[in-house]
């Protein structure tokens, strides 16, 4: 057989061999996940895992109710806070902007997007949590440390901001200007185009990216480990304590090993997070090839 | 507007003539009912007097002098990147979406410079009626898709409305088709009922001019045939602008040919005249296929 | 009316993006001025000294060097890896193939999943090879975390590269294997971004390295040993109560803070001068 033949059926076979294995790498992870968090499985129901709020480990009680309270009060106030500004951003930027605000606005969502969660953290506990304590709180409650709810909320929602912003502005541009076109010569202003026509025609898009930055805010770790203050209690305001899942994992993991069951239930946590980051991934990501599809 | 209308004689026209006469509470005559806005009586005219568009220093349109008829189908012919399309969307200031663009000179519609003054660009914008190469229903219903642009001016009253889609839709031969399903989302129509569609829908606005960029391009021979016999129905009533490629369309239905080559107007005229006698070398060459 | 609302929220837009533009400012304004204070040559020269955490000398060197060893690691392993699966998805598959659908999809989920969930599951793994914490568990996980990433966004730019240029090799009798370096020239730039924008985020990243590898004193001599990184520096240096050791937790935010920055505006540069040279 020819030599270049030979060498391009030995490429290709690597190749397979390299994006199979990259691929299989998604079953390996939650089958994995799911082998550890199994020894939990045995001695409490998913009901009591997931239902029960209590928590105490030395016990063998794991109920991850705080957790998972914590997780959706701060991704909820993230995704309340980042929504209507990147929604405003983006349609300023795609419909209304001229392209030198476009030359510097799109460098400043690059330094948002690219900063590490650590910094986040840092700004957070330098500027947020002192202002909840010290401004915020006092009109509401006696007393607060800063470390709450709401600042959990605040961080998260300027992280999730950029992808949030990034995407709308990548949808909205995937629209034909024959709408736009098409709209405006009948009379309608810039803003009933945009609200009438564009929003409507993507508005699986904006759905789709909406979950997606849900799913980024569920799993970020380390920007709210450093502000939610890591009570393992169900939050019952803004300003209370709480204790997302990826923040017990990541404070925890370490010590755990003396405990097997404890151990398990952490990887259980682990497991919860990768199911529903997984799900929603596959939901919005379908949507958007979709979406990509119908406009080309 | 009435002879218009003595072209179209389909049933259904003829219940709602009777069916709308009354309307309790007030009187509405039909399809000269109270709707904010009806076509006025008098010319349509736009005029340009020297005409410079320049995008990012290059020079789109060079000082371009036309009149535009009233009431007949004016054909813009030229090869592709001669300007055409340009000069169609500074007719209704499309343009000023373009990045980077300047306009010098005057563009009189019924004698008012649009470019100039502070106009309410979309109260303007409103009388030039748009129908571009490709169909684009907006994302609604069929229903909703007519009724847009009343809305947006303004009219609420579901019974007007309910009015003017029919009648419009009338207008443009579609209703026969799509009566049964007005509520069904727009996009499921073929191509060429697409395209009446938006025709339909940019006369549901009342406008005096229709600016259509290579409407029938994408269509298919029969349906691109039934737009050109709108068309030249509706020339009763309307201005018509047609930005084409097609000589053979021009052929067919132009009252009044503008050649453009490179930017530049070579030559305007009477149809008859342009096609069989032209003045200008260039547009002989095009017509008889030298360059395309 | 309808003037109205459109002045209210051209308003409104003109607002939101201020207020974008006024978090970063503010996020770095509030990093450069508490790292500044605190930052010395002896932050970046020197490793910890004895006393470190209760506000005595040093340096945080040790997680400088830390960082560098397993980025650095990890982006050749990244690049060695993920370079051949964008060739695969575009020049040996068809354009519409149901795997690269496929393929693709499972890469943009990858790179959904949080870091904490893969700094989980590496470590499972670890303990199921019988690894400790060490700088070989961070690069395998960093590693496994930038591959997504690294796939995604070369196969953006790679898709974008015209077939007919493909057709054009084929039919000169080269092998798609033979063709592939045209392919490659032409992506090169895309493959400088997106190195650089993985860099960034294999750098930023804490969640996934802190159990994988570890953190200690000293710069590592073998894979076998654990490696502090910069995110974990500025973390567990901030959770002291010493104002001295917090200070050096800001002065660590600033290093990183300006690597990224300087990842950043150099992925956009590439990018800008890759767009011009495609337009002409």
């Amino acid at each position: 057989m020819n030599i270049r033949i030979l060498k391009d059926r030995t490429a290709s076979g690597v190749m397979f061999f390299l994006t199979v294995i990259s691929l299989l790498l998604v079953f390996v992870m939650g089958i994995g996940l799911y082998l550890k968090s199994a020894p939990v499985f045995e001695e409490h129901t998913l009901k009591e895992l997931l239902f029960s709020a209590n928590w105490k480990p030395m016990k063998g009680q794991f109920g991850f109710l705080p957790f998972i309270m914590g997780t959706i009060w701060v991704t909820g106030i993230a995704v309340a806070m980042a929504l209507p500004i990147a929604l405003l951003t983006a349609v300023f930027l795609t419909e209304y902007a001229k392209s030198y605000v476009r030359k510097y606005v799109f460098p400043a969502l690059d330094i948002l997007a690219a900063l590490p969660s650590v910094i986040y953290g840092v700004w957070g506990t330098l500027l947020i949590v002192p202002w909840i304590s010290n401004k915020l709180a006092p009109h509401f409650v006696d007393f607060s440390t800063g470390y709450t709810v709401l600042a959990g909320g605040i961080v998260l929602g300027i992280m999730i901001l950029p992808l949030l912003v990034s995407l709308f502005i990548e949808i909205f541009s995937s629209v034909p200007a024959e709408f736009r076109e098409a709209s405006l010569s009948l009379g309608a202003t810039k803003w009933q185009t945009t609200k009438f026509v564009i929003i409507r025609k993507t508005m699986p898009g904006i759905l789709a990216a909406v979950v997606l930055a849900i799913s980024r805010a569920l799993g970020e770790t380390i920007a709210v480990l450093m502000v939610c203050g890591n009570l393992p209690e169900v939050p019952r305001s803004l300003l209370d304590s709480c204790y997302p899942i990826p923040a017990l994992i990541a404070n925890n993991y370490g010590e755990m090993l003396s405990l097997p069951l404890y151990e398990a239930a952490l990887m259980f946590a682990a497991l919860i997070l990768f199911v529903v980051v997984l799900f929603f991934n596959v939901i919005s990501r379908v949507v958007l090839y979709r979406l990509e599809k119908t406009f080309n | 507007m009435k002879n218009f209308l003595s072209a179209l004689q389909t049933p259904s026209e003829l219940r709602i003539e009777k069916s709308g006469e009354k309307i309790p509470g007030r009187k509405i005559k039909l399809f000269r009912p109270d709707y904010k806005f009806i076509r006025p009586e008098g010319d349509s005219e736009i005029a340009v007097e020297k005409l410079n568009i320049y995008i990012k220093d290059q020079h789109i349109l060079k000082d371009i002098n036309v009149r535009i008829p009233d009431k007949k189908i004016t054909c813009i012919i030229g090869p592709s990147g001669c300007g055409k399309s340009t000069l169609l969307k500074t007719f209704n200031r499309l343009i000023d979406n373009v990045e980077g663009v300047r306009i010098e000179g005057k563009v009189l519609v019924n004698g008012e410079d649009i470019i100039s003054s502070g106009t309410d660009i979309t109260s303007f914008r409103r009388k030039m009626g748009l129908i571009s190469q490709r169909p684009c229903p907006l994302p609604m219903s069929i229903y909703d898709n007519i009724a847009y642009g009343c809305r947006i001016h303004g009219i609420r009253n579901r019974r007007k409305l309910n009015l003017i889609v029919e009648h419009y839709l009338c207008a443009a031969g579609l209703w026969e088709e799509v009566k049964d399903r007005l509520h069904t989302p727009a996009v499921r129509l073929s191509i060429g009922q697409q395209q009446r569609l938006c025709l339909a829908r940019s006369l549901a606005v009342e406008p005096q001019f229709i600016l259509a960029d290579e409407a029938t391009s994408a269509l298919d021979p029969l349906s691109s045939k039934t737009i050109e016999e709108l068309f030249v129905k509706l020339k009763q009533d309307y201005s018509i602008i047609l930005v084409t490629h097609t000589l053979r369309q021009a052929l067919r239905i132009a009252d009044y040919v503008v050649f453009m080559y490179l930017g530049e107007i070579i030559e305007a005229g009477e149809a008859e005249q342009v096609f069989n006698h032209p003045r200008h070398e260039l547009t002989k060459n095009y017509l008889s296929g030298a360059f395309s | 009316m309808k003037f109205f609302e459109e002045k209210i929220f051209r308003f409104l837009m003109i607002v939101a993006t201020l207020v974008v533009f006024g978090f970063v400012i503010s996020i770095i304004w509030t990093i450069a001025s508490r790292g500044w204070g605190a930052m010395s040559w002896d932050m970046i020269t020197k490793l910890p000294g004895g006393g470190f955490y209760i506000g005595k000398e040093g340096g945080f060197l040790n997680a400088i060097v830390g960082s560098l060893y397993i980025v650095g690691a990890s982006t050749i392993l990244g690049l060695l890896i993920s370079i051949p699966v964008v060739f695969y998805l575009n020049v040996y598959l068809k354009k519409k193939s149901k795997f690269a659908y496929i393929a693709r999809l499972a890469y943009d989920i990858l790179f959904g999943i949080p870091s904490i969930v893969y700094g989980a599951f590496g470590f499972t793994i670890m303990i199921y090879l019988g690894l400790r914490t060490s700088l070989a568990g961070g690069i395998i996980v960093i590693t496994l975390l930038i591959i997504p990433i690294f796939i995604r966004s070369m196969d953006e730019i790679a898709r974008e590269f015209p077939r007919d240029i493909l057709d054009t090799t084929y039919s000169l009798g080269a092998t798609r294997y033979e063709s592939m370096r045209v392919v490659l020239r032409q992506i090169a730039p895309g493959i400088a971004t997106a190195t650089l924008l993985s860099v960034g985020r294999a750098i930023g990243d804490a969640a996934a390295v802190m159990f994988t590898a570890g953190y200690t004193d000293s710069i590592p001599t073998s894979l076998s040993q654990p490696a502090a990184t910069l995110p974990l520096a500025v973390f567990f240096q901030l959770s002291s109560p010493v104002k001295e050791v917090q200070d050096r937790a800001y002065a660590a935010a600033l290093v990183l803070t300006l690597i990224v920055l300087i990842l950043s505006i150099a992925g956009r540069f590439i990018t800008n001068r890759f767009s011009k040279n495609k337009l002409q």
